[in-house]
């Protein structure tokens, strides 16, 4: 049984391509990691997923139903929820009222329910000390952790997380790592776009590499990394070198 | 004020509103009656008239700053809606036979009807083409209204629903109409910011594609607050024409209106509940000062507006309250579980 399931995908802004032929799918419970070098379209593709951008041509089906046209909101009130690589909080709003966002909206609960759901989903993300706080004066840390936070209280079935470990710490990859485990254990489907390799590979259960909206290599995670079509599609770019110890 | 309570041992507290947001409500109940009290010994009949365009301003900058501070609709053409509020509430007393204050609210909902279908006509535009399609939308509405058979074409109407009441319980009937609507659209504006819908466009005013990948009918809030901005437009139009006994196509359909209501907005606070009303005071303040100095008013206006954009870029409640003080408590505070 598939969640998520996208076929022949395609995507272009202008002469840019940042989708061909895009096709891959992901099952309650498992993780699919993406990496590519910059500008190969991994966003775009969480875009085209959540319904942020339209697509070129190409089907998405969620839990069956083709959901390729339907606004993003009712998306995600269907289950699908993500984080923003550059992260979008409600500056005006506290922290707390970011994720509330989430579980009214997005998770249809109600008032205690929709309190209750926010604050569980702070806890997940740690960053239950700062709930009273603006979001415009979060440093860029706790941005990506209220992004998180807010995915998270949309209680959602699929999670789109991009980037998000982006800018952490050695000593504080492993409480993530440990995070989106757990929700992948717990019966959610996880896509994670990640340029940090070796956290990737503590989750994910099938790794896809994108390169210029084309899907390089999709498979078993240490071959996807070893195999000679990544390998070249990396070559002189740093990326993958720099942040692998 | 609201508790949300979990019985257990941990408990999750979200209060919302306290002691020092009821003081403030409190002063504004007490300034709310005594402008009540007020006519019958401090106010001129003429003072009594000069309040109604108090009132009706409170109604335009609450309006404007729902659908443009909260929603994202920056629209210069409500105009559109004021005049047709101000020519509606004429046809509703003089030809339809309504008891004046029922016209008023009949011509507000006239005009939040309206809105609907010119809606799906605007939201077709993006952004700048938004503003200026509203504008074009307001034009068309002038030029309709002065080609309509029996809308007295470029010199307008007068209202005749009045005639044979005297004068003062006709200043009074309109001073109480106004006070009572100003007060129940601010209330009202409370109660929806208050609601889901209210932190579903406060997500919107800050950022609508996180809001939409949240969860937020983006589309569907914003129509219900124009839809709501449009009526409130509508009343503020049909209490200008009861107040002013006369409206022509210039004065009820023109673009000065939206000049005030930005003027407003940005110098009291866009995006706050407190801040048009603010907003309101100072400007009407500063017409009766400035009134005998003829463009030098609008000079004072400009130099006035810009002063605020630069030195409080979130108008003046917010350089006051620092986004930490509401009188009408929408924010959430959570006391965690101990
Ligand atoms: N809205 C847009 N308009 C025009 N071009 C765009 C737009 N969004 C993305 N692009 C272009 O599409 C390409 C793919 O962008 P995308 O953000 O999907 O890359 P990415 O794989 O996420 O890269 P990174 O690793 O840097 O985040 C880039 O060349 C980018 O400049
Ligand atoms: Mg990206």
């Amino acid at each position: 049984m598939t969640l998520l399931h996208v076929d022949g995908l395609a995507k272009s802004f202008g002469l840019v391509v940042t989708a061909r032929s895009v096709s891959f799918h992901v099952a309650p419970g498992e993780a699919l990691g993406i990496v590519g070098p910059n500008g190969a379209g991994k966003s775009t593709l969480l875009n085209l997923v959540t319904g942020a951008q339209p697509v070129d041509a190409g089907t998405i089906r969620f839990d069956g139903a083709d959901i390729t046209r339907m606004p993003a909101a009712r998306r995600t009130a269907l289950g699908i929820g993500r984080t923003f690589q550059i992260p979008r909080p409600f500056e005006g709003l506290t922290v707390f009222e970011n994720v509330l966002v989430g579980s009214t909206f997005g998770a249809g609960a109600r008032r205690k329910e929709a309190d209750e759901q926010a604050w569980q989903a702070l806890e997940t993300a740690d960053l239950t000390h700062l709930a009273n706080t603006p979001a415009g004066s979060l440093r860029l840390l706790d941005r990506k952790r209220l992004e998180l936070a807010r995915a998270l209280a949309t209680q959602p079935r699929l999670l789109l997380l991009d980037e998000i470990a982006g800018g952490l710490t050695e000593h504080e990859l492993p409480a993530l790592i440990e995070t989106i485990s757990a929700i992948r254990d717990g019966g959610t489907g996880v896509v994670w776009i990640e340029h940090i390799v070796h956290a990737l590979l503590q989750v994910v259960d099938r790794l896809m590499c994108l390169a210029q909206g084309d899907v390089v290599a999709t498979g078993d995670p240490r071959e996807v990394m070893a195999s000679d079509a990544v390998a070249a599609v990396y070559l002189g770019s740093p990326d993958l070198e720099s942040d692998t110890p | 004020m609201t508790v949300n309570t979990r019985t257990g041992p941990g408990t999750l507290k979200v209060v919302r509103g306290g002691w020092p947001s009821l003081a403030g409500g409190g002063v504004l109940a007490a300034i709310v009656v005594f402008l009540a009290a007020a006519p019958w010994f401090v106010f001129s009949p003429g003072d009594v008239t000069n309040l109604v365009t108090l009132f009706a301003l409170i109604i335009l900058g609450t309006a404007w700053n729902l659908m443009a501070g909260y929603g994202g609709l920056v629209s210069i053409g409500q105009q559109a809606f004021i005049g047709a509020g101000g020519y509606g509430v004429i046809k509703l007393a003089d030809v339809v036979g309504l008891p004046i204050p029922l016209a008023v609210v009949a011509a507000g909902a006239v005009c939040a009807l309206l809105a609907l279908p010119t809606s799906f006509l605007l939201f077709r535009l993006v952004g700048g083409y938004f503003a200026i399609g509203t504008w074009v939308v307001a034009e068309v509405f002038k030029l309709v209204t002065q080609e309509l058979p029996g809308f007295g074409g470029g010199s307008g109407l007068s209202l005749t629903a009045f005639q044979g009441v005297d004068r003062v319980t006709r200043i009074a009937t309109v001073y109480y109409l106004a006070l009572a609507l100003a007060v129940l659209v601010v209330l009202a504006t409370y109660v929806l910011m208050r609601s889901r819908i209210g932190l579903g466009l406060t997500a919107i005013r800050d950022d609508k594609v996180a809001a939409a990948s949240l969860g937020v009918a983006v589309r569907r809030s914003q129509r219900i607050v124009y839809v709501a901005a449009s009526g409130g437009a509508g009343l503020a139009g049909a209490l200008i024409a009861v107040n002013g006994l006369r409206v022509s196509p210039d004065s009820m359909f023109s673009v000065q209106y939206t000049a005030f209501m930005i003027f407003i907005v940005v110098i009291g606070g866009l995006g706050t509940i407190e801040g048009p009303i603010l907003g309101a005071v100072i400007f009407f303040a500063l017409q009766q000062l400035l009134d005998s100095y003829g463009t030098w008013y609008l000079v004072a206006l400009g130099a006035v507006a810009i002063a605020v954009v630069l030195l409080a870029p979130r108008g003046l409640w917010g350089l006051a309250a620092r986004g930490r003080y509401e009188i009408f408590p929408v924010g959430h505070t959570v006391r965690p579980p101990t």
